[in-house]
């Protein structure tokens, strides 16, 4: 029998982090599955690159702050890092975006910071958005799907000479993301319904059909997995749901005010990163508030930047800026969002007796 | 009656299957019986027997010694063989007094006290008899529940709430004993009423205890006025005294005081049927009813045991242990404390023994805060376990303070939720305990600075005045002078003058 050394309870809800993450994981495989099939091996190739270099550097990390390697490695955070990220990639980037964002996410992400639940900002996005800064031109060629087993697919060795031989994608294959033309013949003076010819069919965009990052592309999959996550109770509902219904909210009230020049609810919802960002990103732990108004502010603020980014700025995709922001400022929620303890009034004074007769 | 809503808090799996509903087992007296002079909160009982002293059943073996204190009574007629420092049923194992009683065959009952008519008892007469009879919280707490039947002269009360939610997984003492002994537990709630005087009694009980309820109805119903018995509903920590107020009278007890500042008082419903022993018997509390559980006990069950008994011979009048036991609890899961081992006795305040296997017990080591906000969201004081942490961590002890650390009732909760196995309660009971003697070394600094004060203008005065007798002096000196001139009055020394002015403000050295 152990010596008695701490307090209760000596019980435990069974949880863990590396449970938490791996429910995570296996919330994300459908949307992954799907990007890997419908954007063939060069997707693949990237995939496991990227995840393969976040595991790396964060052992990397845990060796250089002497710490146990294994252990650190076990909570899963890092992997899911690279895992995430990877889907936010254009599909057939070469090797090195992904190897360079998996150690932006990792080491400068996490790490310096010292390590697991001591970051300000979300790993993956810190990447995506260095990325998309400072590789503006492989981060936004995108490629039309072409499932692993048609015979326009690239093949293995042609596929290992796109990710890691430079070879560039044939031409005919490059295309704009919905976003991208959306945003692109909106900037050209088009009105919505000329521009919206541009972009794929909203049943497109849920299936995924369409060009476009390699894990977001199937609004529909990434949902689902979304909603696994909310019935195991890995995420709660508060985060998602601001995001989501903030989104739809101005979309819906702009495109009201002026349909010829204001997209649809819907149609910001389904393109892009809004899924993934509003299930995956905005509601990591580590970076996000703590108390359910937290959560409610966090989520609203998130979805606010990312409709004015992407409405009036001059990137098509406000996501990773609008997570950013509220990571800066979730700091500043926490204070403010605390819930009012039992017997204390909101300032935190006890309340006056003689409820009682 | 209308219930009011809990913040937070957990849906737990009961474990209960074990021990409900299972009649209680009556343990014969064990051949050595050790009673801890200490079995309660505030200051050890005072020994009345010595070596060598033969007792009676009932019998009294220590006085309370103060105000917050409770006497101890003989569980089995015996000799006293030792009044020594034995190891002592907590967490610390450190030695305690304890009184060493090798109990005799036989049944050698002392008489017992005359009853007292709660009708026609006068006020504070039913306190008096509760405290002779060594009456504790029997729920966990052991506060003296005299002191707690006194509240009516102190704050104005209206309500009793008799606590059978028994909220905490494995424990069924309370549900078996309100099945069994429902008459008893009602009317011991209407004795406290009457002591407190009190018009209104609620019988809160989980709805997880649907037996419990009936019985206790079928009770309250065959009086008059009887209690009201509401079932409560299946949350923890339901029994929690401020939590299980706010649920039945939607009072909001304020931070730092009791519930007898909403006007309710909250008594266990062990302690009921004990003061309806004390009361209408005249019998002290000597037993108690234990529930002996977990994976690691071969046959758990509720037992009636002397207090006293060894947890030893406790789990062997259980079946014994079938496995090496991860964790032995006095108490429940999420508030009992580890035992230092089997050879400590049973004491008032236990509620339940439990050897928790492994996989029962859970414990992992702590990995790092993922700041997920779990612990948030069930904290059922509507703290920020996850700030206080990191602040304690860092020893910034007053921005804990601010947080509300010192509300936390430290129920585990959070640390039963937190992915990471942070030992949450650890902190907290780490940060209030240093916090409390902070509180004690600003008082002291605080009256020494007042004591330095008060010297230092004393000192000032002194000098003043030996000053201004000075010049006195001088004056007078001067005017005799004057007269001697004129050839008059002898000269006369002024005896005020005489003698140094001691130091009398040195022994605050500051």
């Amino acid at each position: 029998m152990r010596t008695p050394t701490r307090s209760a309870p000596f019980t435990h809800a069974g949880t863990s982090l590396g449970r938490i993450m791996g429910q995570v994981m296996v919330a994300l495989v459908p949307a992954t599955a799907f990007g890997l099939l419908q954007f063939g091996w060069p997707a693949v190739f990237l995939f496991a690159t990227t995840v393969a270099a976040a595991a790396a550097f964060d052992a990397l990390g845990l060796y250089l702050a002497g710490r146990p390697v294994a252990d650190g490695l076990a909570d899963g955070t890092a992997v899911l890092a690279g895992w995430i990220l990877a889907l936010t990639l254009p599909p057939w980037a070469p090797w090195w975006i992904g190897v360079t964002g998996a150690g932006i996410a990792v080491l400068v992400g996490k790490h310096v910071y010292g390590g697991t639940g001591q970051n300000i900002f979300n790993p993956a996005m810190v990447a995506r958005v260095a990325l998309l800064v400072s590789f503006p031109v492989p981060m936004t060629t995108y490629i039309a799907p072409v499932p692993l087993w048609e015979a326009a697919a690239p093949g293995f060795v042609e596929a290992l000479a796109i990710t890691f031989g430079g070879a560039q994608p044939v031409d005919a294959l490059t295309v704009a993301s919905p976003l991208d033309a959306l945003s692109t013949a909106l900037h050209g003076g088009a009105a919505v319904p000329q521009a919206r010819d541009a972009v794929p069919a909203l049943k497109a965009l849920l299936t995924g059909t369409v060009p476009g990052s390699l894990g977001e592309t199937s609004a529909g999959l990434v949902l689902a997995g979304g909603l696994f996550m909310l019935a195991v109770r890995t995420i709660s509902w508060p985060i998602p749901v601001a995001f989501l219904g903030t989104l739809f909210g101005l979309a819906e009230v702009f495109h009201q005010i002026d349909p010829m020049h204001y997209p649809t609810g819907l149609f910001h919802l389904s393109a892009g990163s809004v899924m993934l960002a509003a299930f995956f990103v905005a509601t990591d732990p580590v970076t996000s508030p703590v108390s359910r108004t937290g959560h409610l502010i966090f989520g609203a603020g998130a979805a606010a930047i990312t409709f004015l980014i992407r409405t009036w700025a001059g990137y098509p995709e406000g996501l990773g800026f609008g997570i950013l922001l509220m990571n800066a400022a979730t700091p500043l929620i926490d204070r403010w969002a605390r819930p009012r303890i039992m017997g204390r009034d909101r300032n935190g004074r006890p309340l006056a007796g003689g409820g009682g007769p | 009656m209308k219930l009011f809503s809990l913040r937070g808090g957990l849906s737990l799996a009961g474990h209960k299957g074990g021990t409900a509903g299972r009649p209680i087992r009556v343990m014969p007296a064990p051949p050595v019986l050790h009673l801890p002079l200490r079995q309660h909160a505030g200051d050890p009982a005072k020994p009345v027997v010595a070596e060598g002293d033969t007792v009676r059943r009932g019998e009294r073996l220590a006085e309370s010694a103060g105000p917050l204190s409770a006497p101890l009574h003989a569980p089995a007629a015996g000799r006293v063989t030792a009044v020594r420092p034995e190891t002592a049923p907590h967490p610390s194992g450190l030695p305690a007094e304890t009184v060493v009683l090798e109990t005799a065959a036989g049944d050698d009952e002392a008489p017992l006290a005359p009853p007292v008519e709660p009708e026609a008892a006068a006020p504070g007469e039913i306190a008096a008899r509760v405290g002779d009879a060594g009456i504790v919280g029997l729920g966990g707490g052991a506060f003296p529940a005299a002191v707690k039947l006194d509240l009516g002269h102190h704050y104005a009360l209206d309500t009793l709430v008799i606590n059978g939610a028994e909220c905490e997984p494995y424990l069924t003492a309370d549900d078996q004993l309100m099945r069994e002994k429902a008459p008893a537990v009602v009317d011991g709630a209407r004795v406290m009423a009457a002591a407190l005087g009190v018009g209104r009694v609620v019988v809160g009980i989980e709805a997880n205890k649907p037996r419990a309820l009936e019985a206790m109805r079928t009770a309250a119903g065959r009086l008059p006025d009887g209690p009201a018995v509401v079932a409560l509903p299946v949350r923890y920590p339901m029994g929690s005294e401020r939590h299980l107020v706010q649920v039945l009278t939607g009072r909001e007890t304020p931070s730092g005081r009791l519930t007898a500042e909403v006007g309710v008082v909250v008594h266990n419903a062990g302690t009921a049927r004990a003061v309806h022993d004390a009361v209408r018997q005249g019998r002290p509390l000597t037993h108690r009813v234990v529930t002996v559980s977990g994976g690691a006990v071969r046959r758990p069950a509720n037992v009636m045991v002397p207090l006293g008994t060894r947890v030893r011979d406790l789990v062997a009048f259980c079946g014994g242990l079938r496995a090496d036991p991860a964790r032995l609890l006095a108490g429940g899961p999420f508030t009992g404390n580890p035992l230092p081992g089997l050879d400590v006795p049973v004491v008032k305040g236990f509620n339940g023994i439990l050897a928790l296997t492994a996989d029962e017990a859970r414990e992992r080591p702590a990995q790092p805060c993922i700041r997920c906000g779990a612990c948030v969201e069930v904290c059922p004081c509507g703290l920020v376990p996850v700030e206080m942490m990191a602040h304690i961590r860092k020893e910034e002890l007053d921005d804990a303070d601010t947080l509300g650390v010192r509300d936390c009732v430290r129920c585990g909760s959070c640390a039963y939720a937190c992915p990471s196995h942070i030992p949450l309660v650890q902190y907290f009971a780490y940060a209030q305990g240093r916090l409390r003697g902070l509180d004690v070394e600003r008082r002291n600094q605080d009256l020494q600075r007042v004591a330095a004060r008060e010297r230092q203008e004393r000192m000032a005065r002194l000098e003043r005045e030996r000053q201004e007798k000075k010049a006195r002096q001088a004056r007078r000196r001067q005017q005799q002078d004057a007269e001697q001139q004129g050839g008059e009055a002898p000269r006369k020394a002024d005896p005020a003058a005489a003698g140094p002015v001691a130091d009398q403000g040195s022994r605050t050295g500051s």
